[in-house]
């Protein structure tokens, strides 16, 4: 634990990375400058439109001079690179990163959306509900991960739930038990992920394959067999948006963050429960004590079989319920491989939010920022391919990996299968 | 005498090891046929499991068998035999051929006929081309050590490579215009594998990661090349152009056989690999890298360029299944033409057991699957989804042998099994 908590600081305050933060936030700065700033005319102005459609509470446009607004953005950058190339921001780097990363993407719409209006509510709103199953399978990965077993099978514990919940919910009438159903599906592969690779100590990357070919093939299989012939066994209905009284009423927050269904409130609950259990609770300090080292977790009595087997067939749940999502939450019909590596893109967000529930849903948002982002490119006229825009969570996760901008800190154990002796 | 003999026993070690090695057999003793039938009685078990287990899911899902199960047990398991029989002899006739059909063909006399008839045994082939390609390639990574799990993606890219040489080029003699596309074929899959390789050499970011990263990378870029640069002018689709003839690899019979040269380059280039590998100093430093890294250093061989190189040549080869399918098959490059070669080549991999020999036969089985289920699926009515659940259930049981060895109450082998890839997310 030491060794781990003084490599972090050292990391933090090591002068080289001082340096590539520093040089990173100049980079920010000067690319808002020189490609953003320079292209936009003084006069154009760029007006936000603040209410998401469908909401009741109405606010005025919010416009900002464009070119004005670009350069006070890469000023503000290249400052806060100055003093980070001088000083450095020691403990708060990452925040500040945080905030030049948020800087640079207003600065893109800005300069987007500049002598046009671009309705910013509308995009905050999608963000968050693209997010929310990123983040529900990225929290899978967590509790998979923080306890030692790499689950590679996010994507297929979702496209089973998907299906299963589409089907038992359109069978049953009912959506909480099509839920249910969603969950238990993740549960089962889950169950034999651990299996796999706790009791046998497969190769848990072979083992997560196994998982995601076997639910690829099986849900086709019987989405061709049966739910594409009878439609009524694919017509579970959805979840309807319950805006929380009063809170959603407030301007701007409440329509995006309180007038969604289940799904979305659903996160933030286990959002919060995750983060608490794990990092504050004897059952966490337990699963992550599995995940680093397992043997001296072993010697104190902790039983690491079947602490691993409740975290990933816990994880498997989530990934399920994640699956839920999209049959129960938002379209109300299975289609074939309809996740469509949505729990690829959730691994990578666990990786950039280095393995917390937190950071995990801040690596959604993001994520969910850039597709929903991409899509309004073609509306905007923006000469960036919106492949690009979807391209960039991929190449962002493996810079991060790559230890260029912060090191990824996975659990010490994390693939390892543990061996009793 | 007393200089000699080490030497000679070193000499009949490393003969020793290259035997266990070729068949991975838990004892050298015995005749090659016995060690060969060691070797191949795990994955042979695996297969047979996984088409029982398929016959169950087969039977559990048909409604025939349950309607008539409601009228009496005994016409249930009838009909269940029946169902069975023809999704299997289905899968058989569009896989190898229906005889009776080769017979009356043969005895007509009609050309035309005769290549129809035999056109599924062929095709089968056709169909497990890119599959020894992307066998081969996720084979190289395990035996380096490295776990290649982005195959599709460098599959795409290797497709895009190469059909962008393929139409763009005009006025070359085949001769000239086939190994230059191919070549660019292999390189872009390169490309796609060096970077993960550079990464994971460089700053030990994980390949597993990294790899999918690029698939998802080299998806969007192909989306928007088909549907931008590379658009075929005159289409609404998003497809490349059609790719100059001299490009295309030669088809050995007429209408309807597509069968080509791709077969006999893959067989080429899996006796490559097998010699690069098991012939050469480079492929000994390659397998004691992926066999025991720190072994490797103190032994003073540079696995971070054994790293790279491997990536680069599991890309490459990769890179080819793509190209093949350009070349020899669709003769353009259509958006997400690729139907999941990347995941299966994981499981042809181990079939294998990371063997040229073996992922050459293992690929005979899946193409030969994969196309049988075509037919079995418009015969039948069995989805051709199941193939994937098949594989997904052999695979499961060659990486657990436990499993088989529990069920068939086989014995232990004296040696271990073969050891987990992966060290980690870090590396």
């Amino acid at each position: 634990m030491t060794t781990t908590a003084l490599r972090r600081q050292v990391e933090i305050v090591s002068p080289t990375r001082q340096r590539v933060m520093g040089i990173v936030f100049l980079v920010f700065g000067f690319a808002i400058w020189l490609i953003f700033a320079r292209q936009t005319g003084a006069d154009q102005v760029t007006t936000f439109a603040l209410t998401p459609g469908g909401s009741e509470v109405v606010l005025p446009d919010w416009r900002v001079p464009s070119a004005a607004a670009l350069y006070a953005l890469a000023m503000v950058s290249v400052v806060l690179g100055g003093v980070q190339l001088a000083r450095g921001f020691g403990r708060w780097t990452n925040l500040v990163l945080g905030l030049v990363a948020g800087i640079f993407i207003f600065g893109f719409l800005v300069w987007a959306a500049a002598d046009k209006s671009l309705n910013l509510g509308g995009l905050m709103n999608t963000t968050l509900v693209k997010a929310v199953p990123l983040t529900l399978g990225a929290m899978s990965g967590v509790l998979c991960e923080r306890a030692g077993v790499v689950n590679i099978a996010i994507e297929g514990m979702m496209l089973s739930g998907a299906m299963m919940g589409a089907l038992v919910g359109s069978v049953t009438g009912s959506l909480w038990l099509g839920l249910l159903a969603a969950v238990a599906a993740g549960a089962l592969l889950a169950l034999v992920h651990a299996v796999l690779s706790i009791t046998y100590m497969t190769d848990q990357i072979v083992s997560g394959t196994v998982i995601n070919i076997f639910a690829t093939g099986m849900t086709s299989y019987i989405s061709s067999k049966f739910l594409q012939v009878y439609q009524n066994l694919n017509n579970p209905g959805i979840f309807q948006p319950w805006p929380v009284p009063g809170l959603s009423r407030i301007p701007l927050i409440g329509p995006i963050l309180f007038n969604h269904n289940l799904f979305v409130y659903a996160t933030f609950f286990f959002l919060i429960l995750l983060h608490v259990a794990l990092f504050y609770t004897r059952w966490g300090l337990r699963l992550r004590s599995v995940g680093e080292h397992p043997k001296a977790a072993d010697t104190l009595g902790i039983n690491v079989f079947r602490t691993r087997y409740m975290a990933v067939i816990l994880g498997g749940m989530m990934a399920g319920f994640g699956g839920g999502y999209f049959t129960l939450g938002s379209v109300g019909r299975f289609d074939e491989v309809m996740t469509a590596g949505r729990g690829f893109i959730s691994l990578a967000a666990m990786i950039f939010g280095n393995w917390t529930p937190f950071g995990s849903f801040g690596a959604g948002l993001l994520f969910g920022f850039a597709d929903s982002m991409a899509s309004k490119l073609a509306i905007l006229q923006v000469k960036i391919p919106s492949e690009f825009m979807l391209m960039a969570p991929y190449i962002a996760t493996m810079i991060v990996l790559a230890g260029v901008v912060g090191r990824a800190q996975m659990p010490a154990a994390d693939g390892l299968p543990y061996e009793k002796e | 005498m007393a200089d000699e003999q080490p030497e000679k026993q070193e000499k009949k070690n490393a003969g020793k090891i290259l035997l266990e090695e070729l068949t991975r057999g838990p004892s050298a003793e015995g005749p090659w046929w016995r060690r060969a039938g060691q070797a191949m009685l795990i994955p042979v078990l695996a297969v047979v499991s996984g088409l029982i287990l398929g016959a169950l899911i087969i039977i559990f899902t048909s409604e025939e068998v349950y309607v008539a199960w409601a009228q009496s047990p005994l016409l249930g398991i009838g009909a269940a035999i029946q169902v069975v029989a023809s999704a299997y002899g289905a899968l058989f006739a569009g896989s190898i051929g229906d005889p009776v059909r080769i017979i009356t063909a043969l005895q007509s006399g009609d050309e035309l006929a005769i290549r129809r008839a035999f056109n599924p045994f062929l095709e089968s082939l056709v169909a497990s081309t890119p599959y020894i390609f992307a066998g081969l390639s996720v084979a190289l990574g395990f035996k380096a050590g490295l776990f290649n799990i982005g195959a599709e993606g460098q599959l795409f890219v290797g497709a895009i490579f190469a059909a962008f040489v393929g139409y763009s080029i005009t006025g070359l003699p085949a001769i000239i215009h086939i190994p230059l596309a191919l070549l660019a074929g292999a390189l872009g899959g390169a490309l796609w594998g060096f970077i993960p390789g550079w990464l994971k050499a460089k700053t030990g970011g994980h390949e597993v990661i990294n790899t999918i990263m690029m698939n998802y990378v080299a998806f969007r870029l192909s989306d928007w090349l088909l549907s931008g640069p590379m658009k075929r002018p005159d289409s609404f689709n998003p497809v490349s152009p059609t790719i100059q003839e001299s490009a295309m690899l030669p088809r050995f019979f007429e209408y309807p056989i597509r069968f080509h040269l791709g077969f006999f380059i893959a067989l080429a280039v899996a006796y490559m690999v097998y010699w690069l590998l098991f012939r050469t100093t480079w492929g000994f430093t390659l397998r004691t890298v992926g066999a025991n890294p720190s072994a490797a250093r103190y032994a003073g061989m540079n696995s971070v360029a054994s790293i790279m190189v491997a990536m680069s040549l599991s890309g490459a080869l990769a890179g080819l299944a793509g190209t093949n399918e350009v070349l020899g098959l669709n003769h353009n490059l259509a958006m997400a033409f690729s139907s999941g070669y990347g995941f299966d080549s994981i499981a042809l991999a181990l079939l294998g057991k990371s063997h040229p020999l073996g992922v050459v036969l293992a690929s005979l089985l899946f193409g030969t699957l994969r196309n049988g289920a075509t037919r079995m699926q418009v015969v039948a009515g069995i989805p051709i989804d199941i193939i994937s659940v098949l594989q997904a259930l052999i695979l499961a049981f060659i990486a657990a042998p436990a499993i088989i060895r529990t069920i068939y109450r086989l014995r232990v082998p004296v040696e271990a099994e073969e050891g987990v890839f992966i060290r980690g997310w870090g590396g």
